[in-house]
């Protein structure tokens, strides 16, 4: 308990923070123009239409991103479960150092092989959600009932054959729910992975931002809670569809 | 097969180590193609017998002989094979709640299918008219497409029972199959089996709680009691004062009242869980 | 039903339901669909994986993963990164201190359980629109990416520390303020409108009744967002935030790999010491 308390006084006080800067009244009155030039935000045709592809490249960018992740997910979780003796530990290291790695960082990464734009987007998406996904389909595969595999195997099938027709079936509502779920938060994520060059609503941002066009940048604000809750809703949906 | 136990000792898998073996010095014979029963109160060992008999648990002493060989001596590849040659039916039928019944009676082909063609046969059945006349045995012809949680416990004790009639098997080990079937199925079930068996040639054991379906349609019974052989057989010979012995402080089951057992086939359905919060989202 | 003789299964009588697979086409359809989808997907994200195999971006990948060994392991970068690491969990602490101080008397304020002229059925309206408000603001709070929070406090407050610590503040705000409300809304009711019926104050009923029944999920939780907030402070530190990913992001701009080796080392085991530490707070003060 006290040393809860000797962390969180020890950072406070090591950070300096701008307090003074932040609570000021210049600061305030700095705050309130800003704010200030976020009204009206810009809805010009022209500029719309660059918003909506950067939606439509954000929202790919999850898609695609979520999908490849549900095949490697699949591919490591069967090794990464219990029974498998050989391969789990290795496995599950590569899955942890995976998902460790936030998708940013990723991002950031790939885009020296692959170049600024979406693809170092998607890729990043991809290999961090695989991390994820992996752990949590392992893990459905390890919570699974047993009978079925169980029944396949002592009548002599092989492994891959017990997973396709056994394991498989069982945790498929799971990995839908799971699957939906990190689409969820992938569509966050894709939002901003273009701060750092990766495409999307993101790289529109920085970029304007950067220019202090803040008209724009509140269009662009708008874009992206928009396009969550809409991902959302769908995966609420899709979700309920599946209960069903 | 023919299959030869001799004084096996076997633990319950999920048992702690130092309690009371399942079975002691369990022997028995069975000639290829031979036919017989398993009778005994619950907890006698049936089934930790048949598990051992099918090669899906190791006897900690005693030795298992499947057509003259040990499978626990095979290295990892030859024990698939030779169970690829067994099927091993258990009381809670195996089958994944949202599969198809033409998907989960093929099932029993897998040992003798490559993975390439069962991945196949799972975008489209590779033997629909098969699957369909295994099934007409057990009268379930017209759920050929149905899911299986779509079922009630009898219909899915009965297509885990239709598996056996594709299975590439030599030996039928059959766990309890008529403990969710009413009297007329399973006069009907044990029909299909026997005749489906005696048509092969193939040998099976089967444990059953219903002694008089027994005596009524095996030649051999094997009675079974606390882990112990409490005689062997034929059916004629069965005398009531044996199985009252056998039975004794179990009388209700003797009566042919099978004790009920959790159909967790059913509870395992579609229950699409909310994604635990984690990973910091 | 009918009579099938098991001893004859080819009766000519019997057919099948179905002699192909009923769910065959509409399978081909779906995939088709789900194909037809893929194509635009791909063109839209510029998904040339080949792109990565061609010699040229070979080369420059396979430079880049050279240099990531040996990792750069000499005293002076190392104190940096030691003196940065724990900028990183002071952002984290600090953030996650002030998203408590924001959310809790939002929880307070949006929580049904105890909402007084709800004791007698219905919740009158205006605590109700009160309370949907609150929510409402949460929401918000919670739906804008921590990173855009630091982007535009970078703008007001400048480079440093500051605005990472106000993202998280808000953006963890919202979430703790969530879950605060859900967990104590999933407790038992029955104690607290005890309290509040037989006339003592909300604080009282919250003191007494609530928070005892619910502490130890709200600590739990709130440790396991500690964890978050150490790697959303990584993830900061590249808009300017400070801290380990401000280092990243510059050994990355100059393309030095032993650097960005170290750096990545030192945070997959700085989480992996955090969930330790997180998993024992938990088990602890539960």
């Amino acid at each position: 308990m006290a040393g809860l308390l000797a962390l969180v006084v020890s950072s406070f006080w090591s950070l300096d923070l701008q307090w003074a800067q932040f609570f000021s009244a210049e600061a305030a009155a700095s705050m309130g123009r800003f704010v200030g030039e976020f009204f009206p935000p810009d809805l010009s045709p022209a500029f719309l239409r660059k918003v909506g592809v950067g939606m439509a490249e954000t929202l790919a960018m999850s898609l695609l991103g979520t999908l490849l992740a549900v095949v490697g997910g699949l591919a490591l979780a069967l090794p990464a479960s219990k029974g498998q003796q050989l391969l789990r530990a290795p496995t599950r290291a590569v899955l942890n150092a995976l998902r460790s790695i936030p998708e940013l960082v990723w991002a950031a990464l790939l885009l020296i092989s692959a170049g600024l734009g979406p693809f170092a987007g998607t890729v990043a998406l991809a290999l961090h959600t695989t991390g994820v996904l992996g752990r949590l389909f392992a893990e459905s595969i390890e919570n699974a009932p047993a009978g079925p595999a169980f029944a396949l195997r002592a009548q002599g099938a092989g492994t891959l054959q017990v997973f396709f027709y056994a394991t498989l079936p069982q945790v498929l509502p799971q990995v839908m729910s799971y699957t939906l779920y990190r689409w969820e938060n992938n569509i966050r994520a894709a939002a901003v992975l273009g701060v750092v060059g990766a495409g999307g609503l993101g790289q529109l941002l920085a970029f304007h931002m950067g220019l202090f066009h803040m008209a724009k940048t509140a269009t662009i604000l708008a874009a992206m809670l928009l396009l969550v809750a809409l991902v959302d809703s769908l995966s609420y949906a899709w979700r309920r569809g599946l209960t069903r | 097969m023919d299959l030869e136990l001799q004084g096996a000792n076997a633990r319950h898998p999920a048992a702690r180590a130092g309690s009371v073996p399942a079975l002691h010095g369990v022997s028995l014979r069975v000639a290829a193609g031979e036919q017989l029963a398993v009778i005994g109160p619950s907890g006698s060992g049936k089934t930790t017998l048949l598990h051992v008999l099918g090669a899906a648990l190791p006897p900690q002493t005693g030795q298992l002989r499947l057509s003259g060989q040990d499978p626990w001596v095979l290295p990892r590849a030859a024990l698939q094979r030779l169970r690829g040659q067994l099927f091993l039916a258990p009381q809670v039928p195996p089958l994944p709640p949202r599969q198809r019944v033409v998907t989960a009676v093929l099932a029993g082909r897998l040992p003798a299918q490559s993975l390439l063609s069962s991945l196949r046969s799972l975008l489209y059945p590779s033997d629909i008219p098969a699957a369909f006349s295994a099934l007409e045995q057990f009268d379930l012809g017209d759920k050929l497409f149905e899911r299986v949680d779509r079922l009630s416990g009898g219909e899915r004790q009965r297509v885990g029972l239709a598996r056996a009639l594709l299975a590439p098997a030599r030996l039928w080990l059959v766990d309890e199959p008529l403990s969710s079937l009413d009297p007329a199925r399973a006069q009907q079930a044990l029909n299909a089996l026997t005749a489906g068996a005696r048509e092969r040639g193939v040998t099976l054991v089967t444990t059953l709680h219903q002694v008089d379906a027994a005596l009524a349609h095996f030649p051999r019974i094997v009675g079974l009691r606390d882990g112990e052989v409490a005689f062997d057989l034929p059916a004629g010979q069965v005398t009531p004062e044996r199985l009252a012995r056998l039975y004794m402080q179990h009388e209700d089951e003797l009566t042919g009242a099978a004790p009920s057992f959790a159909t967790s086939v059913a509870q395992a359905a579609d229950e699409v869980p909310e994604p635990v919060v984690m990973h910091c989202r | 039903m009918n009579a099938a003789n098991p001893t004859n299964p080819t009766n000519p009588a019997l057919t099948p339901p179905a002699d192909r697979d009923p769910a065959w086409w509409p399978r081909v359809f779906w995939c088709s669909a789900a194909l037809v989808l893929l194509w635009p997907l791909m063109v839209a994200t510029e998904f040339k994986p080949w792109v990565l195999l061609e010699a040229s971006s070979l080369r420059v990948s396979g430079r880049f993963i050279g240099s990531f060994f040996p990792p750069a392991l000499d005293a002076e970068f190392l104190t940096l990164v030691a003196r940065d690491t724990w900028r990183t969990v002071a952002i984290a602490t600090a953030g996650i201190t002030l998203a408590w101080v924001i959310a809790v008397p939002l929880t307070l304020l949006s929580t049904r359980v105890l909402s007084i002229s709800a004791l007698s059925g219905r919740m009158a309206t205006l605590p109700f629109v009160a309370r949907q408000a609150v929510r409402w603001l949460l929401i918000v709070l919670r739906s804008v990416p921590e990173l855009v929070w630091a982007l535009i406090f970078v703008r007001v407050v400048g480079l440093g520390p500051t605005s990472g610590v106000l993202a998280i503040a808000l953006t963890y705000g919202g979430m703790l303020g969530k879950v605060y409300a859900e967990i104590l809304e999933s407790g038992e009711p029955l104690a607290t409108q005890t309290l509040l019926r037989n006339g003592s104050g909300r604080m009282q009923a919250f003191f007494y009744a609530l928070l005892p029944g619910s502490s130890a999920e709200l600590v739990s939780y709130t440790v396991y967002r500690w964890e978050c907030a150490i790697r959303s402070s990584v993830v900061l530190g590249f808009v300017g935030a400070g801290g380990l990913g401000q280092q990243l992001d510059n050994a990355m701009k100059m393309f030095n790999g032993g650097e960005v080796a170290t750096l990545l080392l030192v945070f997959m085991a700085l989480v992996a010491l955090a969930d330790r530490v997180s998993a024992l707070l938990r088990k602890g003060l539960a």
